[in-house]
């Protein structure tokens, strides 16, 4: 599905991805912890295409096309999406009608016909059943006024309506308590399969037990410095990250 | 020859055609006079500081054109709102077009100026409305001097008028440039209701220079919903000279969108005589290319208990500028006053420009006034959000730009206007998305 070889990337001439390595395999799950500044968000940003990186050298491939000269919304019509730690609040700008034009917008990338309003229609309806969004809720300005959890809800809303093959969600668990992180992590788990893949970036344990991971990585000073599989994630909790830092010496 | 000095010379010509032995005659006369003291505005004068007439004013305009090329149904009517069944008063040239108007004189009067200024029947309402809230300054001057033709609305007390009334001006080219001087007069009685919809429209890329005033007289209780769509082509200007004088309890909206000519300016003047009226200005002007739009709104405040609602949005791509002067006047009388003016702007290209000035004068001291303006870019982040779910960049930044100015279209009454309004917005935004938000 996706890999990443020695990927460097800078920001105003700051080095931030110093040689990332990384290979996700159709029907996985993979987590990426790591402490502050460690590189994580920048890597989400970057699989995503943001603009303002500069990436000097490595690969970026999906399903064996190198995406990695593509617009931000051609990768995302290829079937990547980034559930932002931030999301952006567009005022003016209804949930349901973006999430139209989002639909829309990739279908024709793809030489498809609108998706006709009844199956919008249902489709909204399922998927926010599924995360319990309030009806109400999908009439109001994208992300204006909503609260850290109901922005992360609808992040995780917006992918279930996309249905992407690689899902990154850049830390989906900040501003979420119990509940919320309990019907997020269950949404994300509804839509996982064989075909698709999901990438989580957290700092936390917690949101773990209930997205198993098959893979844990550590992300340290711009590059994967240890693999394992969910134990890792335990490991991380009890000890930090110092003992990892200790070990690279 | 000078455009002023042969203006100032043709007058005798157009006295030919006019009766001037009448009330209204001297009061051009007057005007004239007054025009000539003045002429052109310069931007020498705080108020056309930003806004140069210059360039425009070396065209050698024809001052009465010819009756114009004949003109076509199948041609012009794009520029009705056609989907509705509506009064038109239409010009063409500055002439009356009878095959494009549908006016009406049963329970109220929706017909042209010129049959107003000459029939005895209208002589009171005239001798009562005329000139008598246009302010004396010199584009109107130049207008009231040369006052013959235009839209001329009386609705009487207590009418509730179903259908909307279009005043339409096209110009057709059939001279290099051509000047005209419509002008409106609006009086809606107590308790009536009434909604306008104004468009100047040039068919040709020939010059062409509007320079329009309109008076509207709300009385008690009356309710005037206002429309101006200004689209025209990219050598058209025009002068908007609007005057409203309101009485208590009454609602006058006025919503102008400026999508582009070559230099339009908005001189929309409100003057409260009365308590708990509600004056509503809104705008959206999206422009590009060297086009111009500059809005000087003034609010008058006299009595107590009224409210004002401004809201302009501006977006400005490539070399275009804009102006946006809002004006709100509270007098010492006008207690418990609620001013509110908001003014933002997108500034696309790193060579538009917007020169914003809210101006407040406020000699009550119960009042509530507040002002806000901003000037922007359109935020990357969000842009890349959108890319990031799918929609490209620059679908991105015309459903970004719609929605910053899609607050204004809210108060759109008619909803065949507001879809207009949404089509021309999308089209000067060069997005096709489905816009409906």
């Amino acid at each position: 599905m996706l890999k990443i070889n020695n990927l460097h990337a800078s920001i105003d001439e700051k080095s931030i991805l110093k040689g990332l390595n990384l290979q996700v395999n159709a029907g996985e799950v993979h987590a990426i912890m790591g402490p502050n500044g460690a590189g994580k968000s920048t890597f989400a940003n970057i699989v995503a295409g943001k603009e303002d990186y500069e990436v000097s050298n490595g690969i970026i491939e999906l399903n064996g096309e190198d995406i990695s000269e593509l617009a931000p919304e051609e990768r995302a019509h290829n079937g990547v999406f980034l559930s932002f730690q931030y999301p952006v609040e567009i005022p003016g700008v209804s949930v349901t009608n973006f999430i139209k034009t989002a639909i829309n917008e990739t279908r024709k990338a793809k030489g498809l016909e609108d998706m006709p309003a009844k199956d919008m229609l249902k489709k909204i309806r399922e998927k926010s059943e599924l995360l319990e969004i309030d009806r109400k809720f999908l009439s109001r300005s994208l992300n204006e006024g909503f609260s850290g959890g109901e922005k992360k809800r609808n992040e995780i809303f917006q992918m279930a309506m996309l249905e992407p093959k690689l899902a990154i969600l850049d830390e989906t668990d900040s501003g979420l308590d119990i509940d919320a992180l309990r019907i997020v992590a269950n949404g994300v788990n509804k839509l996982k399969s064989k075909d698709n893949a999901v990438i989580v970036i957290t700092h936390y344990q917690r949101l773990l037990d209930y997205i198993v991971p098959d893979f844990v990585h550590v992300l340290h000073d711009g590059k994967i410095v240890k693999t394992g599989d969910a134990s890792l994630a335990l490991e991380l909790e009890a000890k930090g990250y110092d003992w990892i830092k200790k070990e690279l010496v | 020859m000078e455009l002023k000095d042969k203006l100032l010379s043709s007058y005798v010509a157009f006295e030919d055609n006019v009766d001037t032995n009448s009330e209204i005659h001297d009061i051009r006369s007057k005007a004239l006079e007054n025009f000539d003291k003045l002429g052109f505005p310069s931007k020498k004068l705080e108020t056309w500081k930003y806004t140069s007439l210059n360039s425009l004013l070396k065209n050698d305009f024809s001052i009465f054109p010819d009756r114009g090329r004949a003109v076509a149904l199948a041609d012009v009517k794009q520029y009705f709102i056609h989907d509705i069944d509506t009064y038109k008063v239409v010009f063409i040239d500055g002439k009356y077009s009878s095959f494009l108007s549908a006016t009406t004189h049963e329970n109220f009067d929706v017909c042209l100026m010129s049959s107003a200024l000459n029939k005895s029947k209208y002589k009171s309402v005239i001798e009562t409305y005329f000139n008598k809230v246009a302010k004396q300054d010199n584009l109107t001057s130049l207008n009231t001097a040369f006052a013959s033709e235009g839209a001329y609305i009386h609705i009487p007390k207590n009418i509730e008028v179903q259908k909307p009334i279009q005043i339409i001006n096209f110009t057709t080219g059939s001279e290099p440039a051509t000047m005209t001087q419509p002008r409106n007069l609006i009086v809606v009685e107590e308790n009536s209701h009434v909604q306008i919809i104004e468009r100047h429209q040039s068919l040709t890329s020939n010059a062409v220079l509007s320079n329009v005033v309109t008076e509207v007289f709300a009385a008690k209780s009356a309710t005037v919903d206002y429309y101006k769509i200004q689209d025209d082509h990219i050598n058209a200007s025009l002068v908007d000279n609007t005057y409203v004088n309101q009485k208590s309890n009454s609602v006058v909206s006025v919503h102008t969108f400026s999508f582009g000519g070559n230099i339009t300016r908005n001189n929309l003047n409100f003057y409260q005589n009365g308590e708990h009226i509600d004056s509503i200005l809104k705008g959206i002007t999206i422009i590009e290319g060297k086009q111009h739009v500059d809005h000087h709104t003034l609010v008058h405040h006299i009595e107590p208990n009224c409210e004002s609602h401004q809201d302009y949005k501006g977006i400005y791509d490539e070399r275009s500028t804009g102006v946006f002067n809002g004006k709100v006047i509270v007098e010492k009388e006008a207690q418990k006053t609620n001013a509110y003016q908001q003014n933002n702007n997108v500034l696309v290209s790193d060579k538009s420009t917007i020169n914003a000035k809210p101006q407040l004068e406020i000699f009550a001291d119960d009042v509530k006034c507040s002002h806000g303006c901003t000037i922007g870019q359109l935020d990357d982040d969000a842009l890349f959000y959108m890319q990031q779910r799918g929609i490209p960049k620059k679908e991105g930044r015309g459903l970004l730009m719609f929605a910053f100015a899609n607050t204004v279209l809210e108060s759109v009454k008619i909803p065949e206007v507001k879809s207009r309004i949404t089509k021309l917005i999308a089209n000067k935004l060069k997005v096709n998305i489905g816009f409906d938000l």
